[in-house]
């Protein structure tokens, strides 16, 4: 249960913080699930069971981004990041590189990043 | 090039990065709603409302019988505060400056962020929005001239949100005024500050936005600000004297349980 890897006490965290807890914990469970999936696609030799276990394999995925999103609609600075490092052409380290040189400019929606301000953010 | 036009201002990447740190500090600091409800967003400049799951009754298509209902939404309010900086001073940011003259866009940032608390507190009736502090059936909680009498007042306001079965942690939420007059407040050598402190699990927060009081749950998925843009600095135009900017965003606020808010009005001002 997500619940069980908190490193600190409950009392003191929030409820955005335990939310998005609850959403980083189901990620990392979607994508370990991806990582399995793909190994044991690899190592079987019957196509029925490769089958069933790539579509259950890439239904993971959606399981993965739709859980993305929604850090993203409660993170700024995720949503930061992702407005400037998804969908991009060209090599990933250049636009690093061009968010490094000017991070006022950064956030491609040009905001602030003010976002929440609850638990002392 | 986005709708706020940024590449267009004369201005360098430093100094673009002083002027949107002291908006930030100040935005940070005068903010109060942010500390106490939920935030949903940003969703982007492009949104334009957030649904309520309600509708009403709507006249059917003209020569149809079908029962028609229009949905109700939210629509996003947009906020903007203009503000003009002189070319003379952002130029000393290339320099070297570390002390330049940026006090418009501290003043627009706190002129924005007490808008959007005002609204979250006291409503917005054009932008169909409805405040924390609005007027209830039951008998109003006042702020009054002894200030010593505020954790009373606290301690009723959260017996009446116990009463309706509103969970805590709670916060406090108090205007200058009455945030001032606290913290001036001793009571037989003990600040008065600190019995409030007692009363509550949650933070005690400064709100210059706020009239009076307002002691409120934080237990989550009461009260819902929903940000389109967050608070940007945009571009409008310049001269050879000085750059014309704006700070702007977009957002609705929506009191999901309204009950899980108690108000406590401002003491009456000297007639």
């Amino acid at each position: 249960m997500a619940g069980e890897t908190l490193h600190e006490d409950r009392a003191v965290l929030t409820k955005e913080i335990l939310d998005r807890h609850r959403a980083l914990s189901t990620i990392m469970e979607e994508l370990e699930a991806i990582d399995w999936y793909d190994q044991r696609i690899a190592a079987s030799d019957n196509a029925e069971l490769r089958a069933v276990l790539t579509h259950n394999r890439d239904e993971e995925k959606e399981h993965a981004s739709m859980l993305l999103e929604w850090v993203r609609r409660h993170d700024p600075a995720f949503a930061r990041h992702m407005s400037a490092q998804l969908f991009n052409q060209g090599a990933i380290r250049e636009t690093a590189a061009i968010e490094g040189e000017a991070p006022a400019a950064a956030a491609s929606d040009g905001s602030l990043g003010i976002g929440s301000l609850r638990g002392g953010k | 090039m986005d709708h706020l036009f940024r590449e267009l201002a004369p201005i360098s990447t430093a100094a673009w990065a002083v002027i949107e740190e002291e908006a930030r500090r100040t935005l940070k600091t005068t903010l109060a709603g942010r500390k106490l409800v939920d935030f949903r967003g940003p969703l982007g400049w492009d949104t334009s409302c957030v649904g309520t799951g309600r509708s009403e009754t709507a006249a059917p298509p003209p020569g149809s019988d079908a029962d028609a209902r229009l949905r109700k939404v939210l629509p996003l309010v947009e906020l903007r505060v203009p503000f003009a900086l002189r070319r003379s001073e952002i130029d000393v940011v290339d320099r070297g400056a570390e002390d330049p003259d940026f006090e418009p866009v501290v003043t627009a940032a706190r002129k924005i962020a007490i808008a959007e608390d005002r609204a979250i507190f006291h409503g917005h009736p054009d932008a169909g929005i409805r405040g924390l502090c609005q007027p209830r059936a039951e008998v109003a909680l006042r702020l009054g001239d002894d200030v010593a009498g505020y954790p009373t007042l606290i301690a009723t306001a959260l017996n009446r949100l116990r009463d309706r079965g509103v969970d805590g942690p709670y916060a406090v939420a108090l205007s200058e005024r009455a945030y001032t007059d606290l913290i001036e407040a001793t009571q037989n050598g003990y600040p008065v500050l600190e019995h409030v402190r007692r009363l509550v699990s949650g933070p005690l927060i400064w709100a210059p936005g706020l009239d009076g009081a307002l002691v409120l749950s934080q237990r989550g998925g009461d009260f819902a600000l929903t940000v389109g843009q967050d608070f940007s600095i945009g571009y409008l135009a310049h001269d050879a004297e000085q750059v014309r900017l704006y700070i702007e965003e977009s957002f609705t606020f929506l009191a999901i349980s309204p009950d899980a808010a108690m108000p406590i009005a401002p003491k009456p001002s000297p007639a």
